[in-house]
């Protein structure tokens, strides 16, 4: 479990990016973390690994403050994957890269072929086994970062921005694997502006605007909230709008998905028909 | 007048088996916007780098064909030439940003142009206050979000003022109304400055309306390439890999349940009119 309670941080430069949140995520719980770019979102999640130490107020994970324990004692529970593959890619090769963090966690030889193989197969990397990682397209490097972070199996995941560079396909990978990690127990959060991804999830919202929570619920409650989304300056997802503009001929406007939209034109036309 | 043109262009990178795009032939006109989309890995962005000469010059390997841009032949010129009338944003910014402010990041190329001072001080103005970070300007490139540094990526290339911009993936780090206002930025220099803008971007939602031609690249070669509303409404198998917008998906089962919907939509406003349109007819 992670506990934020009433959390301020100040960057060195002066900026304050988190001022006084508090939030609190239960294991197993898929989250999405939302907001324009500044809002404070990654801030946040980098206090969950200890990357960051509050400015004032405390973040607890399973109880352990994070100001008490190293990064690396928490990364073996937290894995944290970067918005941006080249700030965690190094190695020669796909698959040094996969192996080496089980290398330093002390995995046996086996075990580590065996979590490599299984992250290469399950992001769909296992070609690019011998590839140099800087051969590969932004979107395969994106995957190739989530792939080195999964293979150590962190009981939470952290995925900042996962679908930046990423398309349709492997979107809809990501959305599938996502949900099997959740489902099989482990606690996703993700940092995204990407709301049809996230209307396509229905994952509970944190809503996050100028270092503060502006809204936490479910995603069908928060993102189709007109008022909400453009006081965080984001934009509705494609088809609500669609309905929202119908709003005077009596549409709902917290529907997000296409065939729910389908079914409701196809009625009230067929009422209006008649 | 064509001011990119490719004839059977194939590109290997050095050590590669096999190629990243195969016998690709284009011609893009002066002015159009194109959007340039195709699946993780087809070879689009290997594509824009030899539009300004980073392939071969910056990447070795081996390209066959023939590749002409703005009237040069990109394997004859050297890439500070090519880049005098070609811009590339590339996908992820601080791959560019160097400098100590954002103001002398977006000033660096227009210093190796050797233009007057005035001249120089007024474009990177400009440049800075149309990306939305002319407040930014005195900040380190570093220090600011991955949205702004993409902002900042694209105002130094504004700055230079080339007939060609491609742009690969600009707003993948921008949230969504910052996307929309940098996607407006590039229409308005399309539109109002007649600059010829290739846009690669997964976001057709977002995109699509500013294009007048896709071009879907899949396994290093073309496979669709024409106006927005008939590759989308003509080829939905080919396009389910490539995402194609939630409206139009709409527009499709709509159409498929029996509603007839002339035109397909490019926003969401367009499907709310057409909707509201057939609504008020069937009343009449």
């Amino acid at each position: 479990m992670i506990e934020v309670k009433d959390v301020y941080f100040t960057y060195p430069n002066g900026t304050e990016a988190l001022k006084g949140v508090s939030l609190q995520i239960t294991n197993g719980e898929f989250v999405a973390i939302m907001g324009q770019n500044g809002a404070g979102k990654t801030t946040l999640v980098k206090h969950f690994n200890g990357l960051l130490k509050p400015t004032m107020g405390k973040v607890l994970v399973d109880e352990v403050d994070t100001r008490h324990v190293s990064v690396a004692t928490l990364s073996r529970k937290v894995g944290f994957v970067f918005q941006n593959p080249d700030h965690q890619l190094f190695s020669e090769t796909v698959e040094d890269e996969i192996s080496f963090a089980l290398k330093n966690f002390g995995f046996d030889e086996k075990k580590i072929r065996e979590r490599v193989d299984w992250a290469l197969n399950i992001l769909d990397l296992t070609r690019y086994r011998k590839t140099s990682p800087f051969m590969l397209s932004g979107g395969e490097r994106k995957r190739l970062a989530l792939a080195s972070v999964l293979a150590w199996d962190p009981k939470i995941l952290i995925l900042d921005e996962p679908t930046i560079g990423q398309d349709r396909n492997q979107k809809e990978r990501l959305r599938q694997f996502i949900l099997q990690m959740n489902h099989q127990g482990k606690t996703v959060v993700i940092v995204t502006h990407d709301i049809e991804f996230v209307a396509e999830c229905e994952p509970r919202v944190v809503l996050m605007a100028n270092g503060k929570i502006v809204a936490d619920g479910a995603a069908r409650n928060v993102l189709t909230d007109p008022d909400l989304i453009s006081r965080s300056w984001l934009i509705l997802p494609e088809i609500t709008n669609v309905l929202l503009n119908l709003n005077d001929l009596g549409f709902p406007t917290n529907v997000m998905d296409v065939y729910e939209a389908r079914d409701l034109i196809i009625e009230r036309i067929g009422w209006a028909r008649k | 007048m064509a001011i990119i043109e490719a004839r059977n262009l194939t590109y290997t990178y050095p050590y590669a088996e096999s190629p990243a795009f195969k016998d690709v032939t284009l011609r893009v006109e002066r002015g159009e916007f194109i959007l340039l989309t195709g699946p993780s890995g087809c070879g689009k962005t290997t594509l824009c780098r030899c539009f300004n000469g980073l392939i071969p010059h910056f990447y070795g390997g081996k390209l066959e064909g023939e590749i002409t841009v703005a009237g040069l032949r990109t394997t004859e010129h050297p890439i500070h030439e090519i880049a005098q009338h070609v811009g590339l944003v590339f996908q992820t910014p601080e791959n560019q940003l160097f400098a100590l402010t954002i103001e002398k990041d977006v000033a660096f190329g227009l210093e190796n142009l050797g233009l007057p001072r005035d001249e120089m001080r007024r474009r990177v103005d400009w440049a800075l206050k149309v990306t939305g970070i002319y407040d930014l300007k005195d900040r380190a490139p570093y220090e600011v979000s991955g949205g702004q540094q993409q902002r900042v990526a694209i105002a130094s290339i504004l700055a230079m003022q080339p007939e060609v911009i491609v742009l690969d993936e600009p707003t993948s780090f921008l949230d969504p109304l910052s996307a929309r206002n940098i996607l407006e930025v590039i229409n308005r220099l399309n539109k109002e400055l007649g600059i010829t803008i290739i846009l690669v971007e997964h976001r057709l939602d977002l995109a699509a309306r500013y294009a007048n031609r896709v071009i879907v690249m899949n396994e290093g070669q073309i496979i669709l390439d024409g106006e927005p509303r008939k590759v989308f409404l003509e080829n939905e198998a080919a396009l389910i890999g490539v995402g194609i917008p939630k409206v139009v998906r709409l527009y499709m089962l709509l159409k498929r349940a029996g509603l007839n919907i002339s035109r397909v939509p490019l926003s969401p406003e367009e499907l709310s009119k057409s909707i509201m349109e057939e609504l008020i007819f069937d009343r009449g």
